[in-house]
């Protein structure tokens, strides 16, 4: 990606720099909103529902945990994943992996944790019809998430814009390789500190509308199915 | 349930994603930890490319203060160390971290400053003084304060002056942490001095009402040298991909690609892997 | 839906039974039986700790003092008893889905729920409304999707907290004659109400609650003919009890 032109440019003739970066942060991010869903909704809906001793503190430290500074995670990712590091056979610094890793970590207790809030409150609504339908632990769980299902995508989104903008984390694990772990917000790092302004303005435009895409398609799928279903 | 279909399908093409990334990474490659200087400079941008059409061999730079780059090639996280601070690279000899040192290239430090020029020092000759003339009338001076290879050759450049600057320093000395374009940034915004290297510098698109001050010391020479991570402290690291790059860079072809660099003409970094001493 | 046999819940036997919740005693040491037959309906003032009795029949709710047997155990068996909540939530599903959902919560095939689905919703007079939104339904066509729900699990006992509260006087008659419909198939209805004109349509006994006291309990012929309690003749008379 040359730094002559500007970022409209580059936009418009399809520039397979920009393009590769673009899709490279779409990758990392989404990939890690996956994982941490995967992570998240479980652990939220057994926090939600199940009582244990210590369950109060449980939930003070994961909506804490939610404000993670992302430079703190990258760190400590990046010490997890160092060769001389614990897990540093890997092989997975520097790598994307490595900053989905990082990514995953920051966003996990956010969605952990609005997940906690939003099966507690429909575990409210919904516990005497469950209770008195007799419906085990297993399938109330998944009742819930079901039909839960609208706000927790708000929950994924929410995770995805932390992802989607942070730097802190994937400049530290992912070491802003050209061509290789560059994404939208590294290289907007990079071109600032290269003192191309322009560039990283219009970087940080792109970055914006992409992000304003995915919402406003969360939105309409939500809209959609609450039309659907109710 | 279809959302446990959904969930697995999912899983999968995460799965799948990480498995290609991690397959593309067992390719030719190899990581180069290096300074922010030769990347913001473009350097790199430039020869790489020539590299890898020759030998299919993908460079991976992480872009570091030259003291951090050691560190990562201390960690075992870097196959070659592309720095630029001999005595910080000795050091790292000694210590059995590299195999063995080749110099590439050098270019020269210059001090810039706003075009206003407080202390008064535009077109002297001597570093030091001009040194000595920014601490005196207490101007602002920004220091990389990274232990990059400029921040040491700036601190040695107080020391020749007999300024142990760690002490001396007064609010007039800013001391950021960040690399040579954030600290370029910083000093055109605060109508301060610093010390740059020329390649940053010429490829510096914001520079402002900043202008070179002093040029031409013999004492801003800077010098980059190359080494491969030690194999036997790291066996992780890719000796022969790396050597290959080692060789390539002090090969008359290597050499003839960095001095083809321009910008606007102007030549940023000279070759000189032939000059033993450097 | 099968015809089952009797429940062996019944008799639901409720021995001195006590029900604190904090400093409040909701219930007051109550000593009556469910039987099977006729349905047996509950009448009081507000407050009078129906619903508790029913939930508490219903074994969702622990007692504090006494005890509560079915069939002559300790514990009931959830599949045969159902509950219909005087303010039903409504799963966020269509009407079908509710009903679909309380049929599989019953181990219902999955190959027969779509049928059974239609049937219960028509039951209810809910035919048509398959597909909308249940959140979306009138709170009438909520009441009578709750007692649909309640229906697909093919109870022994069928718990009704005051199922026709909301309803207009057509929709009454409707879940009326399911009442005397699923009667007749052997289940056991236990109702509240406010309405005594409806108690003495459906009652075949009746039990009087006030201030968490069982008060009169009696065959309704008798209740109405002759009412023993001083209550009694107060809440037939129309007045209120205080």
């Amino acid at each position: 990606m040359t730094g002559d032109g500007s970022a409209l440019h580059l936009v418009l003739s399809g520039d397979p720099g920009l393009f590769a970066i673009v899709q490279l942060s779409l990758l990392v991010s989404l990939s890690a909103v996956l994982f941490a869903a995967l992570i998240g909704v479980p652990v939220g809906a057994f926090i939600a529902l199940t009582r244990f001793p210590g369950r109060e503190g449980v939930i003070v430290v994961l909506n804490a945990l939610m404000g993670l500074p992302p430079v703190v995670v990258g760190l400590a990712v990046f010490l997890m994943l160092s060769r001389s590091g614990p897990l540093g056979s890997w092989g997975l610094l520097f790598t994307p992996q490595a900053m989905v890793i990082a990514q995953t970590v920051l966003v996990a207790p956010i969605i952990a944790a609005l997940t906690r809030q939003t099966i507690e409150d429909l575990w409210v609504e919904y516990r005497d019809e469950l209770t008195a339908m007799n419906v085990g632990p297993a399938r109330r769980v998944a009742t819930l998430i079901w039909d839960a299902r609208f706000s927790l995508v708000t929950a994924l989104l929410a995770g995805f814009g932390r992802a989607a903008a942070e730097v802190g984390a994937i400049i530290i694990v992912g070491g802003n390789i050209d061509g290789f772990t560059r994404t939208m917000t590294t290289a907007i790092a990079l071109e600032t500190s290269k003192g191309d302004l322009p560039l990283a303005v219009g970087l940080g435009i792109v970055l914006i509308f992409i992000v304003i895409v995915i919402n406003a398609l969360a939105w309409g799928a939500r809209r959609a199915g609450e039309r659907i279903a109710g | 349930m279809f959302n446990r279909r959904i969930l697995l399908a999912a899983a999968a093409f995460g799965a799948s994603v990480m498995a290609t990334q991690v397959a593309s990474a067992q390719d030719k490659s190899i990581v180069v930890s290096s300074t922010t200087s030769t990347q913001d400079s473009g350097l790199f941008g430039h020869i790489l490319p020539l590299f890898k059409a020759k030998t299919g061999i993908e460079v991976k730079v992480v872009a570091q203060g030259t003291g951090q780059a050691l560190d990562t090639g201390r960690r075992g996280d870097a196959d070659v160390v592309f720095v630029h601070a001999k005595s910080a690279e000795e050091q790292f000899l000694a210590e059995g971290q590299g195999v063995k040192r080749f110099p590439v290239m050098y270019n020269d430090f210059v001090l810039i400053g706003p075009k206003s020029d407080p202390a008064g020092i535009k077109g002297m000759k001597d570093v030091g003084a001009a040194l000595k003339q920014i601490m005196a009338k207490g101007a602002p001076f920004i220091s990389r304060g990274d232990k990059s290879g400029t921040h040491i050759a700036e601190v040695n450049l107080w020391k020749a002056s007999g300024v142990d600057i760690e002490k001396e320093k007064g609010p007039w000395y800013k001391s950021i942490g960040q690399g040579m374009g954030a600290a370029l940034n910083t000093a055109g915004a605060g109508n301060a001095y610093l010390l740059s290297d020329r390649g940053t510098w010429i490829s510096f698109k914001n520079k402002g009402d900043l202008v070179i001050a002093v040029e031409g010391d013999k004492r801003l020479f800077n010098q980059y040298g190359v080494m491969l991570v030690n194999p036997e402290k790291h066996p992780n690291v890719k000796k022969e991909l790396g050597q290959q790059f080692i060789d390539w860079l002090v090969s008359p072809e290597g050499q003839k690609a960095i001095a083809n660099y321009k910008i606007n003409g102007e030549q940023l970094f000279y070759p000189n892997a032939a000059d033993a001493g450097a | 839906m099968i015809m089952r046999a009797p429940g062996s819940e019944l008799p639901v036997v409720f021995a001195d039974v006590t029900i604190d919740v904090g400093d409040v005693t909701i219930l007051d040491k109550i000593s009556m039986f469910f039987s099977p037959g006729l349905p047996t309906v509950l009448i009081g003032p507000n407050g009078a700790g129906k619903t508790t009795l029913l939930r508490a029949a219903m074994g969702l709710i622990p007692v504090s003092r006494g005890s509560i047997t079915w069939g002559g155990r300790d514990t009931p068996a959830p599949a045969r008893l159902a509950i219909m909540f005087q303010r039903p939530v409504m799963l966020r599903r269509s009407a079908a889905g509710n009903v679909r959902y309380a049929l599989a919560a019953a181990s219902v095939a999955r190959a027969v729920r779509e049928e059974c689905a239609a049937d219960l919703l028509a039951l209810v007079g809910l035919e048509g409304l398959e597909r909308r939104p249940a959140r979306k339904l009138s709170g009438g066509e909520q009441q009578r999707l709750a007692l649909a729900r309640a229906l697909a699990r093919d109870p022994a006992v069928l718990f009704l907290d005051e199922p026709t509260a909301s309803l207009d006087p057509y929709a009454t008659k409707a879940i009326e004659d399911i009442v005397r419909a699923v009667t007749t198939r052997g289940v056991k209805v236990v109702m509240s109400t406010h309405d005594l004109g409806q108690a003495k349509r459906l009652a075949g006994d009746i039990m009087l609650l006030h201030r968490g006291r069982l008060i009169e309990n009696g065959p309704a012929a008798e209740f109405f003919a002759r009412p023993r309690s001083a209550e009694a003749k107060k809440f037939i008379a129309g007045e209120l009890l205080v």
